[in-house]
């Protein structure tokens, strides 16, 4: 039954002159003028909201969220050399960055050496290149790994970069259940957005799979993977399709351990999330908060899980890249302070501003301080920290949310049509999904329907380029180079090709891959050549180019 | 020649899996009613300027965003010239600083694109430099 008022509300509504005939979110979603408490209706608070701290957790993981503690703030670094980078975590640090979050260069994310061919022009150019220990050593010298969480963003050679890090924490003496941090690890998403892969998904979804139940015995806080989003909105997806990929990426892992024999209770604890935070401000908000609300049903009710801990969708947030503009690169500080502000207002448990150059080069230390800055803003002057879920019960807000958790739950049907993740990545689904999505976008600019400014309304045509950008010198992989021919020169190369036979018998007969994998770290193998040995056993793959 | 329509390879050299512009411009092109072969990920010059040559593309479209731009655009287009090829337009895209924009013009790579440029804009561009560099 409508309320007499709204009924003259509507009436004046249609008289009233409107600027646009359609009004709908970046992602094409179309908007209602108003949301009214008549909406929040078939909304029972008390079963889809609950507490903070409480299922479905859709107001936060924590009952205090940041009243008990602020949010990470985590800025991904890496470039160039191992000593570089560690200089700029340095620099970060002492600016007040509370955690470290490792940027590696493409032939490492690929699992090869930087002499290897296809790394010739990329060595160090968008992040760090990591061939051997040796290199982690550098990497984290005088930063305390038992005080500073450490996220590293590395997929398909995960376990043995993982290895690396923890024979270096070994050599310093620090234990493993002090070490705290995340490891990417999502092989799943390389598959759909990012293409980082080395072999085909099942050996991949089984080194995840004994990398969880090793750390579940060893490594007891370290978050084994972080179930990614935030590419998979990179390559144009929309909010809802992040939202349902990743999930549907989520549950693939678990059903995967499970399968494998693991109680769903040792390892969920440990999975976490990673999330883009785009320029839509309240479809981003809603997002998140269906996010762990899908993430606590399905683990409850669906996979049996019994201990709130794996009910919890906790994750990390980092402002959409794709958002940021080479035209006129200051006002993509305006750009990342609001999708900031989306995630701390989503509940994000830590956080990764981009830096005004994002569309033009890794970030300057200038443009890393004043992202840095903009969380710091947002943490002490606005007072969003204040109180838990500030948006809480907006029916706007509450609406899109259900929307939100209904347009995934229809994709996971569509999803499990098609045989589930894998086979729906082998079938092209995901990638012809985005793919249409990043084009409905761009000719939606292109028509000038969706704007961005500077780019395609409020250009400033005598721009002239203001703002440093850091340069990656081609004398750095030449120095990568020579350090990794001295590393190769002074160890022993009867215990590395021992370590790596070791490595290969323990792939071919299916046990945990992780000892031996540690074992070859600790002589000083090269990344590349345990790929190599890995892939004898485990074979390659090639993607069906899809667009 | 009227009548036949302007083929493009694009292909993105490299390890760089940024894929979401190539696929976006892959498919303006058809739109535009060009033929598109999009030749994925990991692509070697030689790969490309193999393909090229297979197809006798009239241009051939590099996708960089990883920084290794300058390497692998010199490398293609040195194919290209010993391949015959010379004659064919060499364009491309990705987060290309203006500074190598100019080493580029050297190397005959007369306009690339980057983030935030209209996809008609790429269209005309491919379709007015097309047909002129092959006849010339």
């Amino acid at each position: 039954m409508k309320e007499k008022n709204r009924t003259s509300w509507e009436k004046s509504f249609e008289r009233s002159g409107l600027r646009d005939a359609d009004f709908s979110t970046i992602s094409g979603r179309p908007l209602r003028p108003l949301y009214t408490w008549e909406d929040m209706a078939e909304i029972d608070p008390r079963t889809e909201l609950g507490y903070p701290g409480e299922y479905p957790y859709t107001r936060g993981v924590h009952p205090s969220m940041f009243r008990g503690k602020l949010w990470t703030m985590r800025q991904f670094a890496g470039m160039g050399t191992a000593i570089q980078t560690n200089q700029r975590y340095k620099f970060l640090l002492e600016k007040g960055q509370t955690g470290l979050s490792v940027a590696f260069d493409n032939p490492t994310l690929y699992g090869l050496d930087s002499d290897h061919a296809l790394s010739a022009g990329e060595v160090g150019k968008t992040g760090v290149a990591v061939d051997t220990l040796a290199d982690m050593e550098r990497l984290f010298d005088g930063i305390p790994l038992d005080r500073v969480s450490t996220s590293m963003t590395i997929n398909a050679p995960a376990a043995w970069i993982f290895a690396m890090f923890l024979a270096n924490a070994e050599k310093r003496g620090i234990s493993f259940a002090e070490l705290r941090g995340t490891l990417q690890n999502d092989i799943l998403k390389e598959y759909i957005a990012q293409k980082e892969w080395i072999f085909p998904p099942e050996p991949h979804l089984r080194l995840i799979t004994d990398l969880m139940s090793f750390c579940a015995d060893q490594v007891p806080q370290w978050n084994t993977i972080s179930i990614s989003g935030y590419h998979i909105r990179e390559a144009g997806s929309t909010a809802a399709q992040e939202l349902a990929f990743t999930l549907a990426d989520g549950f693939a892992y678990v059903e995967h351990a499970i399968a494998a024999g693991q109680d769903v209770d040792d390892f969920a604890p440990r999975l976490s999330f990673f999330f883009n935070a785009h320029l839509d401000f309240f479809e981003e908000i809603a997002k998140l908060r269906a996010a762990r609300r899908i993430w606590a049903r399905a683990m409850r009710d669906k996979y049996k899980a019994k201990n709130p801990r794996s009910w919890l969708c906790r994750f990390h947030v980092q402002t959409a890249g794709c958002s940021l503009t080479a035209q006129q690169p200051e006002i993509n500080i305006v750009r990342t302070a609001l999708e900031a502000m989306a995630g701390v207002l989503g509940g994000c448990q830590s956080l990764h501003t981009n830096s005004m150059d994002e569309a033009l080069a890794l970030p300057s230390e200038k443009a890393v301080e004043i992202a840095l800055r903009t969380q710091q803003i947002i943490a002490f002057e606005s007072g969003a920290a204040n109180v838990i879920d500030p948006l809480g019960g907006s029916y706007y807000i509450e609406q899109l949310t259900n929307d939100l958790e209904e347009e995934a739950g229809r994709y996971f049907r569509k999803i499990d049509e098609l045989g589930g993740v894998v086979k729906a990545i082998e079938q092209g689904f995901f990638q012809r999904e985005i793919t249409r999505a990043a084009y409905e976008y761009e000719m939606a600019l292109s028509r000038r329907k969706k704007f961005h400014v500077g780019v395609n309304e409020f250009i400033n045509p005598s721009e002239k380029l203001e703002i440093p950008l850091l340069e990656i010198d081609e004398s750095v992989e030449r120095e990568q180079l020579d350090f990794m021919r001295r590393i190769k020169a002074g160890r022993d190369n009867g215990a590395v090709r021992d370590g790596l036979g070791t490595l290969t018998a323990a792939a071919a007969a299916g046990r945990n891959l992780m000892p031996p994998l540690l074992e070859c770290a600790r002589r000083y193998t090269t990344l590349g050549e345990i790929s190599e040995a890995l892939t004898t056993v485990f074979g390659e793959y090639r993607e069906q180019p899809f667009y | 020649m009227a009548d036949r329509r302007i083929k493009v390879i694009i292909a993105k050299p490299g390890l760089d899996g940024h894929d979401r512009g190539a696929k976006v411009v892959a498919r303006a092109l058809v739109e535009a009613g060009m033929e598109v072969v999009y030749l994925g990920l990991q692509q070697t010059p030689e790969s490309i300027v193999r393909a090229a040559v297979d197809e006798d593309a009239d241009v051939v479209g590099l996708s960089i965003l990883s920084g290794a731009h300058m390497p692998h655009f010199r490398k293609v287009r040195e194919l290209m010239v010993k391949s015959g090829l010379g004659n064919r337009l060499l364009t491309g895209g990705g987060i290309i600083p203006t500074k190598d924009q100019g080493k580029l013009k050297e190397l005959g790579i007369e306009r690339v694109f980057g983030p935030g440029d209209d996809l008609q804009e790429i269209v005309d561009y491919i379709r007015n430099k097309a047909g002129r560099a092959r006849k010339e």
